[in-house]
């Protein structure tokens, strides 16, 4: 046990020294979402105006673009696998007299350690794009950024435990990555999509993440609204969602006509992120 | 107890079979050397023996400890540099050195001094606060020994240490070696495709295609060639060939338009083989045998005769020389 938790430790501390040391890493983690958010933010601003319930297109984005930010650096942490496989490092870790469970663990804690950090830097850019966070908020986000953080890191890891070659990642990071993050609801508010878009959407389960981190955010901002064109599950076919007076948010999301809440979001990510993070320590750990 | 010992090593990657068949044993304290070209199988035989991967059949023990069962005991007692780099560029030299110590739970107390110690020694206590991409092949070859004898290691297994590095370097590292062997009392196992980067060791396996083909000291080996070798130029290489079965019962090889034969006391053999077919004799180099002799001997071909695997030491080439970086 003290082993485990010896090998979780330095694994850990490892990761948050490369943050720090690898400044373009993090810039460029900074800088995309950030890039993303003035550009969609302008162009999509006047094209869109104000969504349903009144809520202002970047101040609608804004959640998106943290959670964003959080996603891949998180993803990238726990990818970052591959890199210390080419360059050899890892080798000098899987020799070394430690459990492998607690290198993959250490490496999905601090994936998710460095991400939140991340996030937290986002949070200064509030008052500018006219979100307004309290104590409480804050308080109540950062434990909903680390389950979505760890889900994700762990997913990184899972996939670099299998993954041998540099040209794989590239691969990956297209058809799976990008597609998860622009399919949650990042960018845009996934309604109105046709119903096999909206289907990926569902069963993405970053959806969810950005959806609890989104109703967070926007708590108390927005009017309870109608709007018809979300969140039916297209085989059910009925308007089920009957969105009214009890609808907690309006651009929630919804699974069998259910709005889901902020705690049942959390539970969807923790439940694929536990599953995810049990795969990827046995994947780890049967590696050679 | 033997430091090392391996019976009957096999390992296969799928149709390809790298080690077929490898047995010996090492001593306490002994330098011993597997000595082969490239895709001999020393990798691989090295890697079996640090548990980083599963032998196809056969055993072998650490310091004791059978390597497919009792990992985490072999790995305390081994001291690893691998064929190719394996630091934390991103890291300093220092933090490479403190995190190897946490993973191998060097108490904390003699840690700093272990480590200080160490980096004096490889000369990179100067450089200690440095990230490790500032630093040359060399440097990060230092860094590595240095390293890999943090954790008072039983055997050290040294892959390839100096390769891509030039002379000078090369010699500086060898003389640290030496001079940890001597303070520390380890056994060290190395391999290499510099024949005379074999020289220093007590005792070298020759490996060729997965096999030990031979297993003595330097001096044995070359005892083996009996006597010296001689190259010999002619104008007419087959005839002089010929000459040479009849009269002396040598059997003399064609390499690169010479003729190369090896014969007990060759300083006095030359007067007496000038007297006999001076004619056509261009040049005549007379030496001492040296292990690429030894191989040449052994196996029937040259042991820079490199096959495609060469790929894999330009790549190390190319990392150590600090290559692309994310
Ligand atoms: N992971 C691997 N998969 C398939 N073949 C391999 C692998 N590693 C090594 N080989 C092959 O096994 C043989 C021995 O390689 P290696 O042990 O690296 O030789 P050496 O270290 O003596 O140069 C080579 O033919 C090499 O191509
Ligand atoms: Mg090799």
């Amino acid at each position: 046990m003290m082993e485990m938790l010896r090998a979780i430790y330095i694994i850990w501390y490892r990761e948050l020294l490369r943050f720090v040391r690898e400044r373009s890493r993090m810039f460029s983690a900074l800088a995309m979402p950030l890039l993303f958010l003035v550009i969609f933010g302008a162009g999509f601003k006047n094209l869109v105006g104000n969504l349903a319930g009144g809520v202002d297109f970047v101040t609608f984005m804004y959640p998106g673009i943290v959670a964003m930010s959080v996603l891949m650096t998180a993803f990238m942490s726990g990818m970052s696998i591959v890199w210390d496989r080419e360059f050899g490092f890892l080798r000098e870790v899987l020799v070394a007299p430690i459990p492998r469970m607690g290198v993959a663990l250490g490496k999905t804690l601090g994936g998710a350690t460095v991400a939140m950090l991340q996030g937290c830097l986002l949070l200064f850019l509030a008052p500018v794009v006219g979100v307004a966070l309290t104590p409480i908020k804050v308080a109540l986000l950062l434990p909903m950024l680390l389950v979505v953080a760890l889900a994700i890191a762990s997913l990184g890891v899972l996939i670099a435990s299998r993954m041998r070659s540099m040209q794989a990642f590239q691969f990956l990071m297209t058809l799976v990555f990008f597609p998860m993050t622009f399919l949650s609801g990042v960018f845009f508010p996934v309604t109105n999509l046709p119903p096999w878009l909206m289907l990926v959407v569902r069963v993405n389960p970053v959806t969810y993440g950005v959806d609890a981190i989104r109703q967070l955010f926007l708590q108390g901002m927005t009017l309870p609204a109608v709007n018809p064109s979300l969140g039916i599950n297209p085989t059910l076919g009925a308007l089920g969602a009957s969105p009214g007076k009890d609808a907690p948010y309006a651009l929630a999301v919804t699974l069998f006509g259910h709005p889901m809440t902020m705690l049942q979001d959390m539970g969807v990510v923790a439940l694929f992120g536990a599953v995810v993070l049990s795969l990827a320590v046995w994947s780890f750990n049967r590696q050679d | 107890m033997k430091a090392v010992e391996v019976k009957e090593l096999t390992k296969r990657y799928g149709t390809l079979e790298a080690v077929k068949g490898i047995s010996l044993s090492v001593e306490k304290g002994e330098i011993f050397g597997l000595l082969g070209p490239n895709g001999a199988g020393k990798t691989t035989t090295i890697n079996i023996l640090c548990t980083l991967q599963k032998a196809t059949s056969g055993e072998a023990w650490v310091n004791g400890f059978p390597v497919a069962r009792q990992r985490d005991e072999v790995r305390r007692s081994i001291g690893l540099v691998f064929q190719d780099p394996s630091l934390d560029d991103y890291l300093t030299a220092y933090e490479n050195m403190s995190f190897h110590a946490w993973c191998y739970g060097v108490p904390g107390g003699v840690r700093r001094e272990r480590i200080r110690m160490l980096l004096e020694m490889v000369q990179l206590w100067e450089r200690r606060n440095d990230q490790v991409k500032t630093f040359s092949g060399g440097m990060k070859r230092r860094l590595e020994i240095a390293r890999g004898l943090l954790h008072y290691p039983a055997v050290l297994f040294l892959d390839e240490p100096t390769l891509g590095l030039d002379p000078q370097t090369r010699r500086r590292i060898w003389e640290y070696i030496m001079e940890l062997r001597e303070q520390e009392g380890l056994t060290i196992v190395m391999t290499t495709h510099y024949m005379d980067e074999a020289e220093p060791c007590h005792r070298i396996a020759v490996i060729d295609e997965g096999r030990i083909v031979a297993l003595d000291s330097p001096e044995g080996l070359k005892r083996r060639l009996g006597g010296d070798v001689v190259i010999l130029e002619t104008d007419d290489n087959q005839g002089v060939a010929l000459e040479l079965e009849r009269r002396y019962s040598l059997a003399a090889e064609l390499r690169d338009g010479s003729l190369r034969f090896t014969v007990d006391r060759g300083s006095q053999f030359i007067p007496e083989l000038m007297r006999s077919l001076g004619q056509g004799i261009r040049s005549i180099n007379l030496r001492r045998p040296t292990l690429d002799d030894v191989f040449l001997s052994l196996t029937g071909h040259d042991i820079r005769d490199e096959k495609p695997d060469s790929r894999a030491e330009i790549r190390a080439h190319f990392r150590q020389r600090g290559g692309p970086r994310r």
